[in-house]
């Protein structure tokens, strides 16, 4: 890529150096504590690929391929969908209605393990999901440009 | 004081005129430039204030997902977008956008005038707060047993709703990837291109 010569974003790469595992992170918090507190699968899938985002301005779009392929982004996509829809056809299997968390495990009345877990699956899958089309999107747009000079601006 | 405010009700009331009064202009600076990489700027930052101003009403989960995707991912993808046309937009004769003014006065009278009908904000007796909200919000410590009641009602009681959602963020990126390609392919191509010519 940039020579020595041309190297003037110095200082953009040594600060998105550290921050883009905090995005991660930070997006893993707010999936994992979307019961909690404001947050879910939606917006953890985007702070996600936010972060793969960021690399690929940065650091150009041919390594951002090499971390996180496309064919895994389009990949993630269809298997998040398959767990969403998943959870429902568990529960059809499990004689309940379509996405009836109730009757995952076959618990009393009462019981919250079926709500509980059922809701960490489907949004595990939503992750999966918006996660991977987004990447994929971004993908699709960006494969087009190679580089981006600074004149293009 | 102004009349029908005191302290902390007229700190609010002057956040939201001026976050909206912000919203105004941005969206005046959108309409009226022509550079494509300040339009994208401009409306990543619209998706900020608005963010904001959803905080200012409570709504947090829905603040955090105008953060998360208006201002992040929508700009990014918007910049990439614009990377593949050109870097302005055609200036259009005024006479061609006589019409679309009217249409766009014409639409925001009639939702102002639709606002007067509006039950006042944060009002318990409002349709929004009496038949299926409250039955949501008494019910969901003894079914569900999540403590942030969003969260049960977008996986659970809404649990179609949230499918049909990631579907059709499903199939958004396959339309994408159906007009554009995976993007590898198109990638080694130009890189191709580049060492023929060369």
């Amino acid at each position: 890529m940039a020579g020595p010569r041309t190297d003037h974003h110095v200082i953009l790469r040594v600060v998105a150096k550290p921050l883009i595992p905090i995005i991660a992170l930070f997006a893993l918090y707010v999936h994992f504590h979307g019961d909690y507190s404001p947050g879910g699968g939606f917006q953890a899938g985007v702070i996600i690929v936010v972060a793969v985002v960021l690399y690929a301005l940065i650091f150009g779009i041919t390594p951002a391929m090499r971390a996180v392929p496309p064919v895994f982004a389009r990949s993630l996509a269809a298997l998040g969908f398959i767990i969403f829809a998943g959870v429902g056809v568990w529960a059809l299997i499990m004689g309940g209605n379509f996405l009836d968390y109730d009757v995952l495990f076959n618990e009393e009345p009462g019981g919250h393990m079926g709500q509980h877990y059922g809701i960490i699956a489907v949004e595990v899958g939503v992750l999966f999901a918006v996660a991977g089309s987004m990447l994929s999107i971004f993908y699709a747009f960006a494969g087009r440009v190679t580089e981006i000079k600074d004149e293009d601006w | 004081m102004i009349a029908g405010y005191s302290g902390a009700d007229l700190a609010i009331a002057l956040i939201n005129v001026l976050l909206l009064g912000l919203l105004f202009v941005i969206g005046v600076a959108i309409a009226r430039m022509r550079s494509l990489f300040a339009i994208v700027m401009l409306s990543g930052i619209y998706s900020l204030i608005s963010a904001t101003w959803f905080v200012a009403l409570d709504a947090v989960d829905v603040a955090f997902t105008e953060a998360a995707v208006g201002a992040g991912i929508s700009t990014a993808l918007l910049l990439g977008a614009m990377l593949l046309t050109a870097r302005t937009a055609k200036p259009e004769p005024f006479a061609r956008s006589i019409v679309p003014i009217l249409v766009v006065i014409a639409t925001g009278a009639m939702l102002v005038y639709a606002t007067i009908d509006l039950p006042a904000f944060g009002d318990p007796d409002s349709p929004a707060n009496t038949y299926v909200g409250t039955d949501y919000l008494e019910r969901t410590p003894q079914e569900i047993a999540v403590p942030n009641i969003v969260t049960a009602v977008l996986a659970s009681y809404r649990g179609f709703d949230t499918l049909g959602e990631t579907g059709v963020v499903f199939t958004a990126a396959l339309a994408v990837i159906l007009l554009l390609g995976f993007g590898e392919r198109s990638l080694s191509a130009t890189f191709n291109r580049k060492k023929d010519k060369k």
